[in-house]
Parts: structure tokens; C-alpha cells; sequence
């Protein structure tokens, strides 16, 4: 059912190059929704639930931003289709987990997602390489105007929208920014900032492991609260926390090139020589290595026009994509064998790395 | 050991437990294996401990109201277990539960953003004129005529100033 969102070509997280930046993957803002007249979706009968679903699908696919999308009924998707989906960011596990009358709407771009029925009605979310919250903010929000002049949303004055969990109450609003922080990782600044940024009321995970020392050192922060301030005021308050984890992630990475430069230029020197001839890789190694290969652009060691394949395999190396590409269900040994195949053949054709034009400014 | 912990999501027993310290303040959860696996706790990719923490914090020091949500069937005692409202009417009835909720887990308790204006006036301007068709028809049933005239009226001039307002619009 998802083939046509896999291969096109014009697929925002893992095709758009140029707006790519160093430190920040990408950038997404989520509201969530409910219809003033229907119980949120678990407490709805599944009667109710499909009813809710053909509404929204209706309405949303309507509106100009979903011109050309795509609807998925999730129980008519198979475990891999639903994983594939969640490890391009277009819907959630929670998602997954729901039992019939839930669903997903995507745009051409991949750059909306609308999910029905999860834990609210709908969770709108926009999503683009790079960091721009504030813009980003701003598509969402006239995605939100349009739909409300055909949908009644659940809100109060006191509460702002109303969610079925007070944790999402006023206004309904998540932005979280996918960052790349080796440079906090090597120098082992992650715990502290975790802590700092958590007194501020943002959260740190990691995107691919646990903790503060994430596999693929790709790290997701978004803000916790949502009630009490007004959107510009939590964009603009995450914002700034953002730009200054990314001025010391950016120090951190000098000082470390500084005091380690053959320590540095060996690790991504012998993660690019893997990569070129790797036979066996499990996911985990994969998303070091091609950390390690981010790095590198960002170092002017590869051309910053492949920044955007690294970025793209971050996304194609992982379990579900591997095993959707076989095109039949195969053991994690024979995935491993995948992996390293599309890795190597990948980075073939890759010039070798230039390591007398590190350390530029970036 | 003192009695097994109950799962804080289906009351089975639990076997998993979280701890976090913030603010010197102790949050704990418990989960059953399969609640567990469903929150994706042994899915390092999927966990959230914050989250699922935050929701957790619901259930202590609630007052003791033993309410029901006239529209969902929502009960006190769900709001405890789950840590989610029901529906929309929910937050009326339990207004006094969530106020205490909110304190510790938000920058505010009030919300200062956006308002769907647009939604608003059409759900107010829905709820009017079913007022005044309510009259109307009460009118008619007493047979005061002169009542259900200005009624009338007043349903044609709201009807009028709604279509108006929606084509200025479009």
C-alpha cells in the first residue's frame, strides 16, 4: 500500500539537500485536535470511531495543503508498512497500537501528517529538514485555521483545546527538533545538558537509543508544557535553548578537534573505510558510522551535496526500510547483509575524504 | 515485600518499575510486562519516560470527588487509572480535579494562545438559533401568536446575517 510514498522522489525527510543544516536533522511542530462533539477516541465505540474517521479524512483531504495526499486506514496496513511509516516520522507507535478507525493523511511532500484517532482526533504535525521553527509554526497554523472553518474543535476558554491528556491542554501544541550532538556526546557534556534544558521544561531522548549517550548521536528535543503561554512564546523560548545547545554542541566539536585531531580524523577516516567495505551491519553500527559521516560534511571532508544522502540513509538503514526494500520478510542476519550491501554500493561512489580542509569555519 | 503493585495502566500485576527524581520530588510507575511493552518501556526507541512520568503524577493528591461525566461515562476512579479525560464535557465535571493537575505540569493553568474564533462564532451562532426555534415553537404550542411572529423575525435576521458573513468570508 505505501510504495508510492516510498519511492517518491520528492520526499521532504529523505530528498530535500539543500536546506539541510549542521548540528539540527530536522524540525517538526504537532497540535493537537478534538471534534467538540464526540468522545475522544478511547472512549469512543468503534461505531463512533469510524464515523469520526470518514469526517475528518473528508474534511482534511478537502483543504489545499493535502492537494494530491495520501489516506492510510491503519488496520488495513501490514506491521512493516506501520513500522516503515513510524521510522519516517509520518505517524506514531502509539498509532500502530489502536485498534480499527484510526487512520493517516499525507501530503505529497511528506512534510504533513494528520493522524485520526490516536490518542485525540487529530494530530496535525509539519515536518522539514533543518531548523525552522517559526515558519514551520506558521504552515501548521493555517493548516489549523482552514480546518476549523469546517470542523467544530473541542476548546474552552480556560483550558484552551482539549485533549484527552492534560499534559497536551491550552494550546495543544509540540515542536521538537531532531539534533545531531556528537560533538557533546565525545566530550561527555550530554548528562549536564539533559539536566539543564529539563529545568527549563524541554525534553531530551534519544532518537535511536537511550539516554545520553544515543546510538547515531541524533537526539530529539521538544518542549514539555503547553499550557500557560501562547504558541510564539513556546516556539520562541525553544528556539532559544536550541541555538545554544547548538553554539556548544559546535564549540564542543572544535575544542575536541583540537585537543584530539588525529583521535578525530582516524575515527571518521576508519568509519568511511567500513563503510566502503563493510559485509555484515547491524543498524546500531550503521547509525554510528553515518554519524560519523555527518560529521564529515560538516567538516568539508565529504561535499556538503552529500549531506543529504547521509541524512536519507539515517532513515533507509533502519530495520523496517531494510527489510521493506527486500520485499519479503527476512532474518535480521540476512538484513544485516542488506544493510552493509546498500551502505557499500552507496558509498562507492562517494569521493574519497579531503582531510587538509577540516576545521574550516562552517 | 508488601502486596504486589497493581499496573498503573490495567491493575495486573506489575513487574516493571520507574523511578525519576525531579525537583527532589520522587515519580514512581508501575507496569504489568504487557502494559510495558505496549508503552514500548523495553523499546528504547519508542520510550518516554518523561511522558509516561508526567502522566503518572496525575493520580497523586487528587481530591476525593467521586465523580461521573453525564456524556462519556467517564468516572473519577478512570481519570486516576488512565491519567485522560473522556470527552469535552469532561472538563466541566471534572474541572476541580484537573485545576490541581495542571500546576505542577505547565508553565500556566490558563490558556493564553490561539482561539478558534471562526469555529466559536459558528458553534455560538448554532447554539442561538436553536434557542430562538425552541421559543418559536413554544410560542406556537400556546398559541401566542404575536410571540412567534417576533420570533420569526428574529430567525430570518440571524439566518440572514450568518449567510452574509459567510459569504464575506469566502
Amino acid at each position: 500500500m505505501i510504495e508510492s510514498l516510498i519511492k517518491n522522489d520528492r520526499a521532504e525527510l529523505t530528498q530535500s539537500a539543500k536546506k539541510a543544516s549542521p548540528v539540527v536533522l530536522s524540525t517538526r511542530v504537532r497540535l493537537a485536535r478534538n471534534l467538540a462533539d464526540a468522545p475522544f477516541p478511547e472512549r469512543a465505540t468503534s461505531a463512533q470511531r469510524s464515523d469520526i474517521l470518514s469526517k475528518c479524512a473528508g474534511h482534511i483531504g478537502d483543504l489545499k495543503a493535502m492537494k494530491e495526499g495520501v489516506f492510510f486506514d491503519v488496520s488495513q496496513l501490514s506491521d512493516l508498512e506501520k513500522q516503515v511509516l513510524v521510522e519516517r516520522h509520518l505517524i506514531s507507535r502509539e498509532l500502530c497500537e489502536t485498534e480499527q478507525g484510526s487512520g493517516v493523511m499525507i501530503n505529497k511532500d511528506q512534510t504533513c501528517s494528520v493522524m485520526i484517532n490516536e490518542e485525540d482526533h487529530l494530530r496535525i504535525q509539519f515536518l522539514k529538514t533543518g531548523f525552522n521553527l517559526n515558519s514551520i509554526w506558521k504552515q501548521v497554523d493555517s493548516f489549523d485555521s482552514d480546518l476549523e472553518k469546517s470542523l467544530d474543535v473541542a476548546f474552552s476558554e480556560e483550558f484552551g483545546f482539549l485533549t484527552a491528556c492534560p499534559t497536551n491542554l491550552g494550546t495543544g501544541l509540540r515542536a521538537s527538533v531532531m539534533m545531531h550532538l556528537p560533538g557533546l556526546v565525545i566530550s561527555d557534556q550530554m548528562e549536564r545538558v539533559i539536566r539543564a534544558v529539563n529545568q527549563l521544561g524541554i525534553t531530551v531522548r534519544g532518537l535511536f537509543g537511550e539516554g545520553s549517550d544515543a546510538t547515531g548521536h541524533v537526539f530529539q528535543i521538544s518542549n514539555q508544557q503547553t499550557l500557560g503561554e501562547s504558541e510564539s512564546e513556546i516556539i520562541s523560548r525553544l528556539g532559544n535553548v536550541l541555538k545554544t545547545i547548538i553554539d556548544h554542541e559546535l564549540n564542543a566539536r572544535f575544542k575536541y578537534l583540537e585537543e584530539n585531531r588525529a583521535k578525530l580524523l582516524d575515527k571518521i577516516g576508519r568509519a568511511f573505510g567500513v563503510l566502503q567495505n563493510v559485509h555484515l551491519l547491524t543498524s546500531n553500527e550503521a547509525m554510528n558510522l553515518l554519524s560519523l559521516m555527518r560529521l564529515a560534511v560538516d567538516f568539508h571532508m565529504l561535499p556538503e551535496a552529500n549531506r543529504s544522502d547521509v541524512d536519507r540513509l539515517f532513515i533507509e538503514c533502519q530495520p523496517g526500510h531494510i527489510q521493506y526494500a527486500a520485499q519479503e520478510g527476512i532474518e535480521p542476519e540476512l538484513r544485516d547483509i542488506a544493510r552493509a550491501d546498500k551502505l557499500r554500493e552507496e558509498f562507492s561512489h562517494l569521493p574519497p575524504l579531503i582531510f587538509d580542509k577540516i576545521g574550516e569555519s562552517n | 515485600m508488601a502486596d504486589n503493585l497493581k499496573c498503573s495502566n490495567c491493575n495486573k500485576e506489575a513487574t516493571v518499575h520507574l523511578t525519576q527524581i525531579v525537583n527532589n520530588k520522587i515519580h514512581k510507575v508501575d507496569l504489568c510486562e504487557s502494559c510495558a511493552q505496549k508503552k514500548g518501556v523495553t523499546d528504547p526507541q519508542g520510550f518516554s519516560l518523561a511522558d509516561l512520568l508526567a502522566k503518572s503524577n496525575l493520580t497523586q493528591g487528587l481530591p476525593d470527588l467521586q465523580l461521573v461525566c453525564s456524556n462519556c461515562g467517564l468516572e473519577t476512579a478512570d481519570f486516576r487509572r488512565t491519567g485522560r479525560l473522556g470527552c469535552s464535557a469532561c472538563f466541566q465535571v471534572f474541572a476541580d480535579v484537573v485545576r490541581p493537575v495542571l500546576e505542577d505540569m505547565h508553565v500556566g493553568t490558563e490558556h493564553k494562545g490561539k482561539v478558534p474564533e471562526v469555529a466559536l462564532t459558528r458553534q455560538n451562532s448554532q447554539a442561538k438559533l436553536q434557542t430562538l426555534r425552541d421559543s418559536l415553537a413554544r410560542a406556537i404550542a400556546e398559541e401566542a401568536y404575536e410571540d412567534a411572529a417576533t420570533f420569526r423575525d428574529q430567525i430570518k435576521a440571524f439566518e440572514t446575517a450568518v449567510a452574509e458573513l459567510e459569504a464575506t468570508e469566502a
